[in-house]
């Protein structure tokens, strides 16, 4: 955790990194050739000149696709070393450090992956403790016929993974509002059609498409140069994979409370259904993110970050596997076990959304905000 | 790497637009095509690495331009830029060629993006390329090399071996070495001397000196002067080119697009002595470009400052360098090291003249022919004659850019160099094409159209390519 936080960012390098990235817009800004790329050079030209906050804006607006860097007359080894994908990704992943809460914690984006192992291993030692503590010890390996609540009771589950859940939502929130503050000073324009505008670009990544002709998405240049839909059909599958398996969650918890509805769900009910859709959505989009992620061009990757960002998609990856197969082995006897491993896994995903890649959606949202506002003055 | 092929049906000497066309062309004709780019990859492409646009005839609008462009029309634009001076019969050609332009681009891989924020009111005439010229680029190199089109970095071509004005083989250094390649025909896409700056010497005398070079620093014109050397027939004068005002502390070459500075029709133009020198309200496009960089390349020292306050700063294209600036024009005459009590006098005078009366009923409107102009002053300013009285104030040093120069070989339809016979008639060669700014002074004698020379590369290149193709199945 010390080397961790040593690598963070101290003040004068943040400066850097803020007057790169101020160096390239103003290149930019007397070029403006990548203006149909995506969102950044047609925001950027909106304005001449860029405090810290517009760069951290713009930063995060930046979705990496590398469109501007192929096509740079400026790129490396050109004197003007243009290269906006990588230091717009070395910005952007300081922004997550600065806007997290609490502050001494930012040090863990650096070892994202280091955090992720610890916490699974402790997440599911943890749940393990749980089970031991307030059930007879043969309960985790007996038949319970897909009941959970006979390993583990429903309130003690509710209740703990409630807390975590909500207590990472709060530090997003957080983070979604201080990065507000600094990076959007006339939010108070904010309309119902900018919010609706900005849902719209989030849920379909428009600017992943790479932008073209009258709606002729020619997709990015991303992992190499040839122009491919790949990255975003692959980010898609873990976007959607991730909201239907919240949902299943969300909806098993209404029938308990509401309708009182207990689990097990048949494998054709609804939660079973979106868990079961999500899920496989979320083994092959982050499998296909990461492989992407190893093929990329190095010349516009930034490394320090590849622990953050692969850590994230595994961890998405293996709770999604680990649930998967809780659904299909639950009337065993190893239900006991896959349970214990994939509240592990769950409870580490919680625990670490608001210090890894996860916030990337907080601070893109708030971006694609600030953009559809602008867009409409 | 491997070496170099001893013998090939088409070589195409040049990495650009017209070259990549031709040499395209020529491998979907069937022939086997060796490309040879003087400079490493990641400076390929010559010129054609900063282009933005194309400008193309067209009979109707398409997602890429707003309206049609007929040919009657292009033609008038070419006629009124050149003044003339023009090879009347060829530029027409080129422009009926260059109906399909888009569309031939297109098939290749090079994407258009949608008319965006039109910065240079050409969203009708020119397609613009996503991304710029380099993505252009990208394209035809990545066409080139599914077709199979044999692509070498870093191989200049030294020589050319002609017989009986037939082209046999090239000279070429590569990887260190000196090499020989037999090939049935040639394709020249090499491009301007521009970069040379002794050759420019001939136009411009010690001028030449003062010249920023806006494009590749690659283009030395050796190809051109080999075929002046074997009784090539030229097109255009020394001196003609395509040169604008550029930001005076702007990199030797290779600056681009982003070099510009677009401050002159708002501002005053002053020289070294702190004198203005010529309208700078004259028009906005294309004289803007196509006569500054001229003008400046005759001031002293071939500079000159552009001058603006604060109510003119914000009314043109943000630019690369921050402009000098001071809340005095006396204190920004010591920045610019002009003659403080000259820049005061040619200020005061142009702002008495400002106030000078006739213009009532004028009102300052950027972005149009405001008519807003100066009484009684010499040179006038006759648009946007705005005074400059509200700090702080604002100077640009300029400098002359050349793009590319038009002296060059005279092709005819088929894209054939014209060699001179030896009783003094016409020849056009049997195996030796060109095609780009190495054909450019056949249709530009002077003057320029915003996008024409990516039209230029473009139809030569094609036609280059087809000519060579049929010499290599011959």
């Amino acid at each position: 955790m010390a080397a961790a936080s040593d690598e963070a960012l101290q003040g004068d390098q943040l400066a850097d990194l803020h007057d790169e990235a101020r160096r390239l817009m103003t290149i930019c800004n007397a070029c403006r050739y990548c203006e149909g790329f995506c969102g950044v050079f047609p925001a950027m030209m909106r304005q001449n000149t860029f405090a810290d906050g517009d760069l951290d804006y713009l930063a995060n607006l930046c979705h990496g696709c590398n469109g501007c860097y192929y096509a740079c007359q400026y790129a490396p080894p050109h004197e003007f070393a243009v290269n906006v994908p990588q230091a717009f990704a070395r910005l952007r992943a300081d922004t997550y450090r600065r806007y997290t809460w609490p502050g001494f914690l930012a040090g863990l984006f650096q070892k994202n992956g280091t955090l992720v192992s610890v916490l699974m291993a402790g997440g599911i030692g943890l749940v393990l403790a749980l089970i031991h503590l307030f059930q007879p010890a043969e309960v985790i390996h007996g038949e319970h016929a897909g009941n959970f609540y006979a390993v583990i009771p429903h309130n003690v589950m509710a209740y703990s993974f409630g807390s975590v859940f909500l207590y990472a939502v709060g530090v997003l929130l957080f983070g979604f509002w201080r990065f507000r503050r600094d990076t959007a000073p006339s939010q108070a324009d904010e309309t119902a059609l900018s919010v609706a505008g900005a849902t719209h670009d989030a849920l379909v990544m428009k600017y992943m498409g790479g932008g073209g002709v009258r709606g002729k998405m020619d997709g990015c240049n991303y992992p190499s140069e040839s122009f491919s839909q790949v990255r975003r059909v692959f980010h898609q599958m873990t976007f959607w994979g991730f909201l239907l398996c919240f949902a299943a969650t969300s909806l098993g918890t209404v029938y308990h409370y509401v309708f009182g509805w207990e689990a097990p769900y048949g494998y054709t009910s609804l939660p079973v259904l979106f868990g079961t859709v999500g899920g496989i959505g979320l083994l092959i989009g982050p499998l296909g993110l990461i492989y992407l992620k190893r093929i990329a061009d190095p010349n516009v990757l930034v490394n320090a970050q590849r622990g953050m960002d692969t850590g994230f998609l595994a961890l998405l990856f293996l709770v999604s596997l680990t649930g998967l197969a809780l659904l299909g082995w639950r009337e065993t006897s190893a239900m006991g076990t896959l349970l214990a491993i994939h509240l592990g896994t769950v409870l580490a995903l919680f625990l670490t959304m608001p210090y890894g890649k996860f916030v990337h959606a907080v601070y893109r949202y708030a971006a694609l905000l600030r953009n559809r506002r602008e867009q409409k003055r | 790497m491997k070496g170099l092929p001893e013998k090939v049906d088409v070589i195409v000497v040049g990495g650009g637009g017209a070259a990549m066309a031709a040499a395209l062309t020529a491998r979907e004709r069937g022939a086997s095509v060796l490309v040879l780019e003087a400079a490493p990859k990641d400076f390929r492409g010559g010129n054609t690495r900063h282009v933005r646009n194309i400008r193309y005839a067209h009979d109707a609008a398409t997602d890429f331009v707003t309206g049609p462009y007929p040919v009657d029309e292009y033609y008038d634009d070419l006629l009124r830029v050149t003044q003339g001076n023009t090879d009347k019969d060829l530029s027409r050609f080129l422009i009926e060629k260059s109906l399909d332009a888009a569309d031939w681009m297109a098939a290749r891989g090079v994407k258009f993006q949608p008319p965006l924020s039109g910065t240079i009111g050409l969203d009708r005439t020119n397609a613009f390329f996503k991304g710029g010229g380099k993505a252009v680029l990208n394209a035809y190199y990545a066409t080139a090399e599914k077709l199979g089109i044999d692509c070498r970095y870093e191989a200049e071509v030294m020589d050319l071996k002609i017989e009986d004005g037939a082209f046999t083989a090239a000279r070429v250094k590569y990887q260190g070495q000196e090499q020989t390649v037999e090939a049935r025909a040639i394709v020249l896409a090499s491009g301007g001397y521009q970069a040379d700056i002794d050759w420019l010497k001939e136009g411009w005398g010690e001028a030449a000196e003062g010249f920023l070079i806006r494009g590749t620093g690659y283009n030395k014109g050796r190809m051109l002067r080999v075929l002046m050397d074997h009784g090539a027939e030229t097109a255009a004068d020394a001196d003609q080119c395509h040169a604008i005002a550029i930001d005076a502390r702007s990199p030797k070459c290779d600056g681009g697009i982003a070099t510009r500075v677009d401050c002159v029709i708002y501002s005053i133009m002053v020289n070294r002595k702190a004198q203005r020198f010529y309208d700078e309200g004259e028009d906005i496009w294309p004289k803007r470009y196509a006569i500054w960089g001229r003008l400046l390349a005759k001031q002293e020292d071939q500079i000159a400052f552009g001058i603006v306050d604060a109510k003119a700063n914000d009314l043109f294209m943000p630019s690369l360098y921050p402009p000098l600036k001071a809340d005095s024009i006396r204190d920004l005459a010591g920045l610019l090291e002009l003659d403080p009590d000259a820049l005061e006098k040619t200020v005061a005078d142009y702002n008495a003249a400002c106030r000078g009366g006739g213009n009532k009923d004028r009102e300052f409107k950027p972005g149009v022919l405001d008519g807003l102009s100066t009484e009684g002053l010499s040179p006038a300013k006759s648009n946007w004659a705005q005074t400059i009285d509200t700090p702080p104030y604002y100077g640009y040093p300029l400098r002359t850019g050349i793009t590319f120069t038009y002296l060059g070989v005279k092709v005819n339809k088929e894209a054939r160099v014209q060699f001179k016979g030896k009783d003094g008639r016409t020849v056009s060669a049997a195996n030796i094409f060109a095609a780009g700014e190495i054909v450019s002074g056949n249709i530009l004698g002077q003057g320029y159209a915003g996008g024409i020379g990516m039209a230029i590369g473009l139809v030569f290149g094609r036609i280059a390519g087809e000519g060579a193709a049929r010499n290599a199945s011959n």
